[in-house]
């Protein structure tokens, strides 16, 4: 669409500004405020330059914290990109009470509360009184997630893919409904088999979609914080630290501000870049095949 | 043949959906001796003890009140300053427009993590703390950004002649807008109301710590329920289920839209 | 190449269909010969895609036989009939090359790669489209994309039948006539059977040899353009074919002689007594005025002038009637008669023409 100029759209934008500067400019100044700062209590500051920066990027905590993170964010997203797409070829297409109760069951997960996924999975799994941790105990697998590290990664890692597979599986949902029923009847007459209806017709039209379910995982599971947290709060040891439960640990649980402040400060800018990467290669590709 | 395997397939993953959530109501229908010393598929002595603890119960049933306070006020905030932004982003050229488009939307990359110390100094020093206010505020963080997105989607599908054609016949902007534009965004704002409604009603981190009695959100009520008995898993499973029965709601009502809603007006 | 036999054939998208108006396709029974074009003219919602997609193996009808060359193939699927179906929106795999494109039923079929080289750059040279063989088809217009598919259609030398489902609904109107023209020439150039289902006059006369007029879930009329034009079956066919239509007027008849509100006219033949609702049918183009007060009087409200001739709209007490006259008539006040060339006049009885 054409755009006209127009200098007065400013004020349009203005409210979103305000508001915008309120809650995350002044609070990030914050931030970089304390990442360049050292306190001994009484509210005395003294500038110490990049130092915390520095010791962050060569703590271990750290680097033990972002190896976990992206093991983590890899995994889920291997596991949830493919099963969510797979899934949603297998949704119902014509509307229905069938169809209806596939999309308002398959939504759910997504509206539950974190902490409560998190409580939820957590009853689930445990030896004693949960359906999961029970059946395992009982065929004879040691499963126990709150000492043994394999089995909290197990835990974290179908709960994520049972709390967020939904996403993919709606977006990609909705970009095979824009495919009109002609492209299927073209693709019968030429005798297409099933994978190549997938590879030639289905998949370039759920690329858009795609893009916006890969980039919305990768966020949001760099980003997770409650539901490992109320799982197994990090642990056994740091098994299950992620990124955001370290960070809040730093700052909320020891009150180291500065470290903590730049940890944040980097932890950001690492989401911005890897998200700035996934969004350029996708654009770029989409040129390339124009 | 195919049908029947889809259904399969579907009947298969709406069961690994659900068994977990059975689990929690199973468990709240259960008491305390039940949970701890049988294991059972059902409850065998039924109980809405745990459920009526809730009901009667201020600091249980306020922590819903208080939750459905904030995300109502996110919601109305959010929407009220992301349909004149959007628009604008829509329909017209301006300084920094792609910029300030691009930096909106990195806040939606924001970890929670970062701001939820800052933010919690923030509102103490305003006095804010809290209060639901404080709660909707924060939430603004990643749900304006989402709402301008989504809404300036839904408005570049709706073409520019009809603003052109509205004005010439005499509409100002604001009538305009209220009268023409608005009903033909409906869905548009529809789905962005129901992401605001889920990532403010779903967050936990920034709501716990920016309250303690007063605006305490249910889930915070629940992480930090532990009696003097340890834990009281039928209340906590109860007060499970009761959260997501407001999501279940949403969801019902919207189920016809939800297609074209995931696809945030893009395909 | 087949020649296709429609056998009592119905179709239903209930169920259980009670009445004749559940059906969106009513009894038929219909030889479609080798080789030849036809067009399925009619308004949307006439049952003219339900036709289609029965004959192209997409839809299972409710009752009677689809017949390939006296072979049964009403419950075979479109792969064994081995048809072609071009649609209303372009069809191509947006991230193949046009080669590519053409290709894809070839490879499919699991053909020699020679083979497929000669046969795409054969309908790439047919449909003049060998200079963008190597580019994405994506980002292609409408009218290319459109070729595309027809070519998708040809690459295969067996087809059994070509079919069109308003495939130029989208394309811009320039091009419309092109394409138009290069079907018709394919169309003598390979002999497959066609056929092409449309809402568009235009479309359908200029391409079909046959064109079978269809109006809610029935054919009305199979014939020729100028049988269409010339003695239209039902009155439907009347006023749906030329432009404007058929002026139809209640009239009764009695031996050669038609008497509109008290008006004679004399007609070419004698005809026998007839039953039921009575009108008298003629084209705009077979009416002229006049000045002679033993014609049927009439009222002109409006002259349009077409450039290469005029539409007079007037009317005969309530009925409106439509004159084309040629360019150079002079219409004069006192020309409030219109005279009628009785050997163009059609009687019809409750809406089906009245052999004579």
């Amino acid at each position: 669409m054409k755009k006209t100029q127009n200098q007065k759209a400013w004020f349009m934008v203005l409210p979103v500004l305000l508001l915008v500067a309120f809650s995350a400019i002044i609070p990030l100044m914050t931030v970089v405020n304390y990442s360049v700062q050292d306190t001994f209590g009484n509210n005395e500051f003294f500038w110490v330059g990049l130092e915390w920066f520095e010791e962050i990027l060569h703590s271990e905590r750290m680097h033990d914290a972002l190896r976990r993170q992206i093991i983590f964010t890899l995994i889920i997203m291997t596991i949830e990109i493919p099963l969510g797409i797979f899934v949603a070829l297998n949704m119902p297409k014509k509307s229905g009470l069938w169809t209806s109760l596939c999309l308002v069951l398959v939504a759910l997960p997504l509206l539950i509360p974190w902490n409560v996924v998190g409580t939820i999975w957590q009853i689930f799994g445990r030896v004693d009184i949960g359906l999961l941790g029970y059946t395992l105990d009982y065929i004879g697998i040691n499963y126990n997630y709150t000492q043994d590290a394999t089995a909290a990664w197990f835990t974290i890692i179908i709960m994520d893919v049972w709390h967020w597979t939904s996403l993919v599986v709606l977006l990609s949902y909705a970009g095979l409904k824009s495919i009109p029923d002609d492209y299927y009847q073209a693709a019968k007459i030429d005798q297409a088999s099933r994978w190549n209806v997938f590879r030639y017709i289905e998949l370039p039209k759920m690329k858009g979609v795609l893009l916006i379910a890969i980039l919305l995982r990768f966020m949001d599971s760099f980003m997770i914080y409650t539901e490992p947290f109320v799982v197994t709060g990090g642990g056994p040891g740091n098994a299950t630290t992620l990124l955001s439960i370290d960070l809040v640990k730093m700052a909320i649980g020891q009150f180291d501000l500065g470290p903590a402040a730049a940890f944040s400060l980097i932890y950001f800018l690492v989401i911005l870049l890897i998200s700035w990467v996934f969004y350029t290669v996708m654009i770029n590709s989409d040129k390339g095949n124009g | 043949m195919k049908i029947n395997t889809s259904a399969l397939v579907m009947i298969l993953y709406i069961l690994f959906l659900m068994l977990p959530i059975y689990w929690l109501i199973n468990m709240s229908l259960k008491t305390n001796q039940e949970i701890l010393n049988t294991f059972s598929l059902w409850p065998n002595e039924l109980t809405f003890d745990n459920y009526i603890v809730i009901f009667t119960d201020p600091s249980w049933y306020g922590g819903y009140l208080n939750s459905i306070t904030y995300v109502v006020m996110n919601t109305v905030i959010s929407l009220s300053v992301a349909l004149p932004a959007a628009y604008a982003f829509s329909r017209y050229r301006f300084m920094g427009d792609k910029h300030l488009f691009f930096w909106l939307l990195t806040n939606r990359m924001a970890p929670p993590a970062v701001f939820a110390l800052p933010f919690f100094q923030l509102y103490s020093s305003v006095g804010l703390f809290d209060t639901h206010i404080a709660v909707a505020l924060a939430h603004t963080l990643f749900n304006v950004p989402l709402a301008v997105w989504i809404l300036e989607g839904f408005m570049r599908s709706v073409p520019k002649e009809i603003d052109e054609t509205a004005y010439i016949d005499g509409y100002g902007f604001f009538t305009f807008f209220r009268k023409i534009f608005m009903p033909l965004i409906a869905s548009g704002i529809g789905v962005a109301a129901f992401f605001c409604f889920m990532f403010s009603w779903v967050e936990l981190l920034l709501s716990r710590t920016l309250t303690s009695v007063d605006a305490k959100s249910i889930a915070a009520t629940m992480t930090r329920t532990v009696s003097a008995s340890g834990l009281d898993w039928g209340v906590l499973a109860a007060a499970g289920v009761l959260t997501i029965v407001p999501g279940a709601l949403v969801i019902y009502f919207v189920r016809n839209h939800i297609a074209k809603g995931f696809a945030l007006g893009r395909v | 190449m087949a020649k296709i036999t429609l056998s009592n054939l119905a179709h239903s998208y209930t169920k259980n269909p009670k009445s004749q108006s559940d059906y969106a396709l009513k009894t038929l029974n219909h030889v479609w010969d080798d080789g030849a074009a036809y067009a399925l003219l009619g308004p949307s919602g006439c049952g003219k895609t339900t036709l289609l997609n029965i004959i192209s193996g997409l839809l299972t009808p409710s009752s009677g036989q689809v017949l390939f060359d006296d072979k049964d193939v009403t419950n075979k699927g479109t792969t064994e009939r081995n048809i072609a179906q071009i649609f209303q929106f372009p069809v191509v795999y947006d991230t193949m090359t046009v080669r590519d494109n053409l290709a894809f039923p070839l490879k499919n079929r699991e053909l020699t790669t020679d083979y497929i080289d000669q046969r795409v750059s054969d309908v790439a040279r047919m449909i003049e489209i060998e200079d963008i063989l190597d580019k994405k088809a994506m980002n292609l217009t409408a009218d290319i994309k459109q070729k595309i598919s027809l070519g998708r259609g040809l690459v295969r030398e067996d087809v059994n039948a070509v079919l069109f489902d308003e495939p130029l609904t989208v394309i811009d109107p320039h091009m419309k006539w092109k394409l138009r023209t290069q079907l018709k020439s394919l169309h003598r150039q390979l002999g497959h059977t066609m056929i092409y289902v449309t809402h568009d006059q235009t479309e359908a006369l200029t391409f079909a040899d046959k064109v079978v007029v269809m109006s809610e879930g029935e054919v009305v009329q199979i014939g020729t353009p100028t049988e269409l034009f010339e003695k239209p079956a039902h009155t439907f066919v009347g006023y749906f074919i030329g432009s404007p239509g058929m002026n139809i007027l209640p009239a009764s008849v009695q031996g050669d002689r038609a008497n509109i509100n008290g008006h004679d006219v004399k007609l070419n033949t004698e005809y026998a007594k007839i039953d039921g609702k009575i009108e008298l049918g003629i084209r705009p183009e077979f009416i002229s005025l006049s000045s002679d007060p033993t014609n049927l009087p009439i009222k002109i409200n409006r002259v349009e002038d077409v450039g290469h001739h005029k539409i007079i709209r007037a009317s005969h007490q309530d009925h409106d009637i439509n004159i084309i006259s040629s360019e150079d008539t002079e219409i004069s006040a006192n020309m409030r008669y219109v005279a009628f060339d009785k050997t163009r006049l059609n009687i019809y009885a409750d809406d089906w023409l009245v052999e004579q």
